[in-house]
């Protein structure tokens, strides 16, 4: 018998030195020779950091930077999740997303605070909503703002001209001071019969009315789920849906092929527009749908969709090193670079008022005065807070809204199915 | 055969017993190594088939039975990502699961889709077998189109069908039914025409796998019974019913229980019909199996306690299935 537990013990141990030595062999924190030193950036979709890295390897000739991109958000995230709960494998500075931050602010252990590495100083890089969204509760520096999603409202010229609307920026955007406005102007788009559909899918104006109320419209800060209590999550809900009850909507899902196709063929005529969609609809379209579209304000206010952060995890094997990259990046001229290589919006106030980003048009977009319309209601946002839950709640509410637009549940069925799945999300079901 | 009997001691021959002993009385050093090396042979002999299979098992061990087992552990617990184990939770995982109203809309589905696409499965494979054992021009090229869709890749397969299986405005099969002037389907939206959907993706993809592996069997069938057959006169569908799948017994019951334990465990022709990013099977989960559950929970929902109890169930559901089938397979009559 005692042999027998031996055995078992030998074996339990080969099994745990096996997994150390896997452990140790994924996370390739970087590697110190002579003071060489690599630093391990993880990136998702397209963050603009090419020059900066270039420039910051030239200015720190004992270090070297591996970028690792992800394409898509919905891998990077969990990803990032499982290294840093397994303590390994993370980079040693990663981007983190906007609508997913708080599920890392809750573990402020497994991150270094930037007030340690003068972090504090920062405070006037940053607008103010920014700024305070990179923190933990308890204070803890987390996470430096890189760049912002304020939104512009995009809209299908050719459509637009065939409906008989107006084409023009400011007069598009006068037809739609409210989002009441928005869907009249949509009814008498269905009217004109032009083939298309106003919108493509309600989601996305969801997300878009969500924002633009700002609180806390899912999850407060404690973690309880709040959607009930919120009365504008409702109203939001209750908007959109109305939208699909008006036979606005085209029933695309949104990111699916069929809704890419629906951009390529210019099946619908409008899109909430956070500055880093201009990018999908550039790069979705292609040649063909140069001059297509154009840029008008949102109904509403002005409202964030999205944009990112830098935090250093606390696994890191250069803390030290990587707040420094991480302030580099995200400092004013950084930002001001990767607006200028990919046209994600600076959340720096001085970057965002300086000429560079101002006075920037967009060719593709007719020469849409993209730079203008982006700063101007960035400067004027509610900040929102999404819980630890975010991706969950968002897409319960997602499958809800295409369920009602589909015809397949009546919105209070959809707004019951979306509460159900939330709860289990936040783990009260 | 003797020198496979493992146990036995190596026999001497009678003649060296007197002798041969006598001289390696005389020299104990000489004995000594001869004791051992027959101790060796005798390790090896015994020992080595072990060895020569241990890497497997090891491995097996290591990558298969402990995640196995550790799974019954975790499903005891309150178990999340971030925080790891949170505390005993005894059967509380499998009491929540036999009211979760979720669990038993994927596992209907999951039987659904099963149903849906397993009999008209294997039955195509058999008559699609059955035809290429003729003699046909291009056999060859026959028989090897039909492994084709089984060594295309996953991500080929889901942008044709996410093309053939679009909605209204996009989709290919409506398209062609708008032309006709019928009405469109809903298939993603409505939940039997998703499981057709997926149903015809898995068939497809392993309709000619199977085929293959009847082809095989049937190829092993001796000519002779069929000419006995012609000479009494029998036709062909008599010669296919009551000799062919006799015949073919234990291959049938062999492909049946690797499609059960394939189909209990559907995953991917579903996830790639979703449109989105997650793993709910639909707007209202119309098309959510068991496996997307279990995904679902770990990586949406990060709560890894109640994915082990979903995965658990599912495993004892593909032994006891699996039973059921090989019973019903089993009562096939044999050629004997």
């Amino acid at each position: 018998m005692s042999k027998r537990r031996r055995g078992a013990r030998v074996a339990a141990a080969m099994l745990g030195g096996g997994a150390l030595l896997m452990a140790t062999a994924c996370g390739g924190g970087g590697g110190e020779e002579d003071g060489e030193i690599t630093l391990v950036l993880d990136t998702f979709g397209v963050m603009g950091y090419d020059a900066l890295i270039e420039q910051y390897e030239e200015e720190h000739p004992n270090i070297t930077i591996e970028e690792r991109n992800v394409t898509d958000l919905a891998n990077y995230t969990p990803q990032l999740q499982q290294n840093i709960a397994a303590g390994s494998g993370a980079g040693d500075v990663v981007a983190i997303e906007e609508g997913n931050i708080a599920q890392f602010l809750a573990q402020p252990d497994q991150f270094v605070d930037l007030n340690d590495h003068g972090g504090a100083e920062l405070e006037d890089n940053f607008l103010g909503w920014k700024w305070e969204q990179g923190h933990a509760a308890d204070g803890q520096l987390i996470g430096l703002g890189t760049d912002i999603g304020s939104m512009g409202m995009c809209y299908n010229v050719p459509l637009f001209e065939d409906a008989g609307l107006p084409t023009e920026p400011d007069e598009v955007s006068e037809l739609w001071p409210t989002w009441d406005d928005f869907i009249s102007t949509g009814e008498e788009f269905t009217e004109a019969d032009t083939g298309a559909s106003f919108v493509s899918t309600i989601q996305p104006y969801f997300r878009s009315v969500v924002a633009q109320q700002g609180g806390e419209p899912f999850q407060n800060r404690e973690g309880d789920l709040v959607v009930e209590q919120t009365d504008s999550t409702r109203e939001a809900y209750d908007t959109v849906t109305a939208m699909a009850d008006a036979g606005l909507s085209a029933s695309l899902p949104i990111w699916s092929e069929e809704w890419n196709a629906g951009i390529q063929n210019n099946a619908f005529a409008t899109l909430p527009c956070p500055a880093w969609m201009l990018g999908h609809i550039e790069s979705t379209a292609g040649e063909e749908g140069e001059g297509q579209w154009n840029v008008a304000d949102v109904p509403g206010e002005g409202g964030n969709w999205g944009g990112s952060f830098l935090a250093v995890p606390a696994q890191s094997e250069h803390p030290e090193e990587a707040a420094e990259l991480a302030k580099f990046l995200t400092s004013p001229e950084g930002q001001l670079s990767t607006w200028e290589e990919a046209n994600v919006l600076p959340s720096s106030p001085e970057a965002l008022e300086s000429d560079e980003v101002t006075q920037f048009t967009r060719p593709y977009f007719n020469d849409a005065p993209v730079g203008e319309i982006y700063s101007a209601t960035a400067l004027e946002l509610e900040p929102v807070y999404y819980g630890p839950d975010m991706q969950a709640i968002d897409d319960a509410f997602r499958q809800a809204l295409e369920s009602v637009e589909q015809g397949q549940a009546e919105p209070d069925e959809g707004w019951d199915n979306a509460i159900e799945e939330a709860q289990r999300a936040t783990g009260e079901r | 055969m003797t020198s496979l009997q493992h146990g036995a001691p190596p026999s001497r021959p009678p003649g060296r017993v007197d002798g041969g002993a006598r001289t390696q009385d005389r020299d104990p050093r000489r004995q000594a190594r001869a004791r051992r090396r027959l101790m060796w042979s005798r390790l090896d002999v015994r020992a080595s088939p072990y060895a020569f299979i241990a890497p497997f098992f090891l491995l097996f061990g290591v990558f298969g039975l402990f995640p196995l087992l550790y799974t019954v552990w975790v499903s005891l617990h309150d178990w999340s990502l971030i925080g790891g184990n949170e505390g005993w939770a005894g059967l509380d995982n499998y009491a929540r699961l036999v009211t979760d109203p979720v669990f038993w809309n994927a596992l209907y589905n999951t039987m659904g889709i099963f149903v849906l696409a397993v009999v008209p499965q294997l039955l195509l494979a058999l008559l699609l077998a059955d035809t290429l054992n003729r003699r046909i021009r291009f056999a060859n090229l026959f028989r090897m189109t039909m492994i084709l869709p089984y060594i295309t890749s996953i991500a080929a397969l889901a942008i044709v069908f996410s093309t053939l299986f679009g909605g209204e405005q996009f989709g290919l099969i409506n398209q062609l039914l708008a032309a006709v002037g019928l009405e469109p389907i809903a298939w993603h939206g409505d939940r039997y025409a998703a499981w057709t959907a997926i149903a015809v993706m898995i068939d497809w993809r392993w309709t000619g796998y199977n085929a293959l592996i009847y082809l095989a069997a049937m190829q092993s069938i001796p000519k002779d019974v069929y000419e006995a057959a012609d000479l009494d006169g029998a036709s062909r569908m008599r010669q296919f019913w009551q000799i062919t799948i006799p015949l073919l017994r234990p291959t049938i019951v062999f492909t049946v229980i690797i499609s059960t334990i394939g189909q209990m465990q559907l995953f991917t022709e579903p996830a790639i019909f979703d449109n989105s990013a997650g793993y709910g099977g639909g707007t209202q989960g119309q098309f959510q199996t068991v496996m997307m559950l279990v995904f679902e929970e770990v990586f949406t929902y990060q709560n890894y306690g109640y994915a082990a109890a979903v995965s658990w169930v599912l495993f004892l559901l593909v032994v006891v299935l699996g039973l059921i089938n090989t019973w019903i397979t089993s009562r096939i009559r044999g050629a004997e």
